[in-house]
């Protein structure tokens, strides 16, 4: 290239870099860029990228507190097939999952369509920050408040159940209840979530398709199913994916309000792995639940970014 | 239901149109009472939270509730301090949060700018690799991550939490779009006026993009005063907890006891995310709209 960069010596290498012309220019700044993406590509690399390999790595290790890291190839994966502890909460996980973002983004959907229609700008501001409230909440806190007011026998909700004659439910006790009760906890908090992405999906959709639709008459349900739900599609989509990449991940509120019980009927994915790993201390094992943990949240992902390119409609 | 009565009332009988008025008023009322139904049940929770976290002990956990906070037992929120180390907690949660979001802030920006404005290469790649972390849960690392702070003597301290936080895909991700929206132009007539490519960045585009900087400054924070699952396995002494542990640990020790205690502890944990809602809330909903536009 340039005389200058034969030089040798560090005043060749500054003229190299500094020289006052498009070339120069075009030097610093790409050294420049390598400076600027040095923390977060190292920090990435450190923390994320380079641990999802040593998790795979692990996983063919037995490694307790008691022995060094031993390899013992896929042993870890088939101790997990057979272990029931792990199908159980492997399988609440998923009922989970289905159960809470179906219920988070048709109920969101149901809210931001009526609170759409209002005009009022004082009783918007109102349902708009009354449905996004909760969503500011830790999960813990949501875990501890949700605890009481699930109580069977002193909690307000079973008391007001039982006002219009309803038999006071066990949410917390009872193996057929417990989902059901994480589930409406975590949609009460992720509504806010769904609620406020749709509303603006629905303030994007420009005023002339709806007026289109009004001409041809398309009206109550019809005009949901067949205006509505495809023009908020990528919403939907991005709800429903972020929704379940959430839910498989569910951790706190079972953990604080329950812990796993009764029996292991409130169990997570999440929660084996925490127990494996930090609570008997068998990195290997709980490295083994991790990657499968990581397989399926990646399978939900590629699935979706899959029918995303099928039936998201882009306006 | 609206397009009923934008018809020419001139063609319908007066009992048709009567019919069609009442329907109108049923369409525009009823959902509006429905919502509100909704908005009372779902704001429920946290002021029986406020007004009993108020309540004397003894009368904390009754049947039928109460919801007028009657009692000012303000003597509750001083208990917390007695059971937990709850005002170090505050400070730690304080600490991580604060350090996360600035390390955040000023890592994200410097590689936000370098994918939107920089030319280098490797630079697709690099962007493409970047953006594929971010498929990447926390339960997938957290074991190798654990064992990595651990042999760097990190475990229980501050930094365990810090540290790997500040790296964000998300982030960059986030900035690098804000910094594409900034027309080009500004570059060329900074470089005439012999701004270096420093000043460039940190004088002409810096200042542009602060929306996007408050937009990720109040996702992140939001984030991690909330977080609990790393907290709980990267740290150990009660008095390095952050406050989500220190509410678990209250609602531990009380049991069904006096849980006006730990509603006083789940109240003040709220307070900064509450303030942070009243003055951000425009940039916390155009963060989530950014999510979802990004798809």
């Amino acid at each position: 290239m340039t005389t200058a960069k034969r030089t040798a010596g560090g005043a060749g290498l500054w003229y190299w870099l500094m020289q006052d012309t498009m070339d120069g220019l075009r030097r610093r700044r790409a050294i420049l860029g390598y400076l600027f993406l040095l923390p977060t590509l190292l920090g990435i690399f450190i923390f994320t990228a380079g641990p999802v390999f040593v998790s795979f790595g692990l996983s063919l290790f037995r490694w307790n507190i008691f022995k060094p890291p031993d390899f013992v190839e896929l042993a870890n994966y088939e101790r997990l097939i057979g272990d029931v502890r792990i199908a159980i909460s492997f399988g609440n996980t998923l009922k989970f999952t289905v159960l809470a973002v179906a219920t988070q983004v048709s109920i969101g959907l149901l809210l931001a369509m009526g609170v759409h229609r209002i005009t009022q700008t004082a009783m918007r501001y109102y349902f708009r920050t009354a449905f996004f409230l909760p969503l500011l909440m830790s999960g813990a806190a949501v875990a501890v408040v949700m605890g009481y007011i699930f109580h069977k026998e002193f909690g307000p909700l079973n008391y007001y159940l039982g006002l219009m004659g309803v038999q006071q439910i066990p949410w917390k006790t009872s193996a057929d209840w417990v989902l059901i009760t994480i589930v409406i906890m975590s949609a009460w908090r992720n509504l806010g979530f769904t609620f406020v992405l749709f509303l603006g999906g629905l303030s994007n959709i420009s005023r002339e398709v709806l007026d289109a639709a009004d001409v041809d008459g398309a009206q109550g349900f019809r005009r949901l199913w067949s205006v509505t739900i495809p023009l908020l599609s990528p919403q939907i989509l991005f709800a429903a994916v972020t929704g379940v990449i959430g839910a498989v991940q569910v951790f706190e509120e079972p953990f604080i309000m329950t812990r796993g019980g009764p029996g292991n009927a409130s169990r997570t994915a999440v929660m084996v792995l925490y127990e494996a790993a930090f609570k008997n201390i068998e990195y290997g094992y709980g490295s083994a639940i991790a990657v499968v943990l990581f397989l399926v949240i990646l399978a939900f992902t590629l699935v979706q970014m899959w029918m995303s390119r099928r039936w998201v409609f882009y306006q | 239901m609206t397009a009923n009565v934008m018809r020419d009332p001139g063609d319908v009988s007066a009992a048709q149109h009567r019919l069609h008025v009442v329907s109108f008023i049923a369409g525009k009322y009823v959902p509006v009472i429905f919502l509100f139904l909704l908005s009372v049940v779902i704001i429920a929770p946290m002021v029986w939270t406020v007004s009993t976290s108020l309540r004397k002990g003894t009368d904390s956990f009754t049947v039928p509730p109460k919801w007028l906070p009657t009692d000012l037992a303000v003597e509750n929120y001083a208990e917390v301090f007695d059971k937990v180390p709850f005002g170090r907690q505050i400070i730690n949660s304080g600490l991580i949060t604060w350090g996360t979001v600035v390390g955040q802030l000023i890592s994200a920006a410097l590689a936000g700018y370098a994918f939107a404005r920089l030319d280098f290469a490797g630079r697709d790649l690099l962007f493409w690799i970047v953006l594929a972390t971010m498929m990447i849960p926390i339960q997938a690392v957290v074991i190798p991550v654990f064992i990595f702070l651990r042999n760097m003597g990190l475990v229980d301290t501050l930094w365990s939490l810090i540290l790997p936080a500040v790296p964000t895909a998300f982030g960059t991700f986030l900035l690098r779009q804000y910094f594409l929206t900034i027309p080009i132009e500004l570059e060329e007539s900074g470089l005439m006026d012999g701004a270096n490519q420093w000043q460039l960045f940190y004088r002409i585009y810096l200042p542009l993009v602060k929306p996007g900087l408050a937009v990720l400054a109040i996702l992140s924070f939001n984030f991690h005063w909330n977080e609990f699952f790393r907290p709980l396995i990267f740290l150990i002494d009660n008095d390095n907890f952050p406050i989500t542990l220190g509410i678990f640990q209250l609602q531990g020790y009380m049991m069904t006891g006096s849980i006006a205690v730990v509603l006083a502890g789940v109240v003040m944990s709220l307070v900064p995310v509450i303030l942070i809602f009243l003055v951000g809330q425009r940039y916390l909903i155009e963060g989530i709209m950014r999510g979802a536009i990004k798809g």
